[in-house]
């Protein structure tokens, strides 16, 4: 018999369709573990120690053309700027004076009935840097990780609502999962009537869908949906988003009811992420119904 | 103009620190979108410089190249770990498969099978996506893959820009006395 392969001098290692059959099994086996299960973390961290830096980096000839933009404005642009950031500030200032009067008013109603407030918040300033290039999914990269004590869980807002959640930390990097996306899920209250609901990104366009409505359940068209709180992650109070479309069928036995995020979902570059507490714990769970238990042989 | 095309000259082999330096400044111009069409838009660059690297270097990027960015891509772009890794190991693959033919061919030409070998990569992804329950994310998924094989032709010249200017003297001395 014939022996075909090449002399030993020729040599080059594995043959390329056995090369071909180890990497993608190992890529096949990765991708399961990931997955079905959550054991890749420190793989994942120590990949992220390779592309962290130059994710940080990317963003500096970012900021670099932003600064020089900012330098070549026009003076009479920076006037009208200035003059509405002064009108708006006096606005604000105004209002800033009702809210602490409110929330002394409030804090005091408060011991009077002993409730607690439920929450103590931080923030911190957070950049964008880009948006991940994975069509299935809408994230978001952002510049702080837990070496600035980001956890995964915690809600990232902007200056109008709800942007999203911190679902993955690296060091110095984190993935924020919109509320557009396919899997998050925001409790949320109606502003005008106090209906709870819960909010689903639709995944497609940048809409939210508010399912497992029935027909006839109290929401209109233009209708504030703001987070209710009531799961201890979401602080309450938070614009979410606003209906924008109800279909009610009777075939169907919920309404089809469509909503446009709050925030500036898809426009800003700087977020905010809100490090919520619980300064009161979760009320315990109701304690499981006993297991029937076989009846005992009497003995 | 001087001709470019990899027929007409002994090109110089691209060295290992260039190979390293393009592949960093790939991964970078990966990370550049941030708004919801631009990312479906732009193309992958380093699907493309994996298929350039491996069609002129052969020897020197291969499937554990491409496996290893993979993974990297995954990170950066916070989906399932090893989906880019399978997928860019079976389009680098076809390319070995593929390389001496796509050597002799035209620029345009030869952007037909980038094309091609880009949407193979687009198809894995979106089959491992949907078999793990992802919905089909629209036609403009595949847009990607026209415009990377519309740049090749340019993107390929710059690449080859550095690996023809000519040899001096020094060089060729050089060789001779080594």
């Amino acid at each position: 018999m014939i022996d075909t392969s090449p002399p030993p001098f020729f040599k080059r290692g594995l043959s390329p369709p056995l090369r071909l059959a180890i990497f993608s099994s190992l890529a096949l086996l990765l991708m399961v573990m990931d997955g079905h299960y959550q054991y890749l973390d420190t793989l994942r961290n120590a990949f992220a120690v390779i592309i962290n830096p130059l994710q940080h980096g990317m963003n500096a000839p970012v900021q670099l053309a932003t600064k020089v933009s900012g330098f070549f404005v026009a003076q009479g642009r920076l006037r009208g700027e200035n003059a509405d950031l002064k009108e708006k500030q006096l606005l604000l200032g105004g209002q800033l004076l009702q809210f602490q009067a409110l929330q002394a008013e409030n804090a005091h109603l408060r011991s009077l009935f002993d409730a607690k407030n439920r929450y103590s918040q931080k923030t911190t300033f957070a950049e964008i840097l880009y948006a991940g290039r994975d069509p299935f999914s809408r994230k978001i990269i952002i510049d702080k990780g837990s070496l600035q004590d980001v956890k995964p869980g915690q809600v990232v807002a902007d200056q109008i609502g709800v942007v999203g959640q911190v679902t993955r930390v690296y060091p110095v990097v984190s993935e924020v999962t919109l509320i557009t996306d396919k899997d998050q899920a925001v409790p949320v209250q109606n502003v005008r009537n106090g209906l709870r609901a819960v909010v689903f990104g639709n995944g497609q366009d940048g809409t939210l869908d508010v399912p497992f409505m029935p027909v006839n359940a109290d929401l209109q068209n233009g209708d504030q949906l703001v987070t209710s709180g009531i799961d201890g992650l979401y602080p309450p109070g938070l614009p979410v988003a606003v209906v924008s479309k109800i279909e009610r069928n009777a075939a169907f036995p919920f309404a089809k009811i469509s909503c446009l995020p709050s925030a500036g979902i898809d426009r800003q570059r700087q977020v905010l992420i809100l490090n919520t507490q619980l300064t009161t714990p979760n009320p315990p769970r109701p304690p499981e119904p006993e297991p029937v238990k076989h009846a005992k042989p009497k003995r | 103009m001087p001709n470019l095309s990899a027929k007409s000259v002994l090109s110089k082999p691209a060295s290992g620190r260039f190979i390293v330096f393009s592949l960093l400044l790939g991964l970078a111009a990966n990370l550049l979108p941030w708004s919801e069409l631009t990312k479906l838009l732009w193309p992958d660059f380093i699907a493309l410089l994996l298929v350039y690297w491996v069609t002129y270097q052969p020897r020197h990027v291969g499937l554990g190249t491409a496996w290893f960015l993979g993974l990297l891509m995954d990170i950066a772009d916070g989906v399932l770990f090893g989906q880019h890794a399978l997928a860019y190991t079976l389009m680098v693959y076809m390319t070995q498969i593929l390389h001496r033919r796509i050597q002799t061919l035209s620029p345009w030409q030869q952007s037909l099978y980038v094309f091609g070998l880009l949407l193979i990569s687009l198809v894995i992804m979106l089959v491992i996506r949907l078999a793990f329950g992802a919905p089909f994310p629209g036609a403009l998924f595949f847009a990607s893959s026209v415009i990377g094989a519309v740049l090749w032709p340019s993107f390929s010249l710059i690449m080859r820009l550095r690996q023809h200017r000519k040899p001096t003297l020094d060089d060729t001395y050089s060789n001779i006395t080594k």
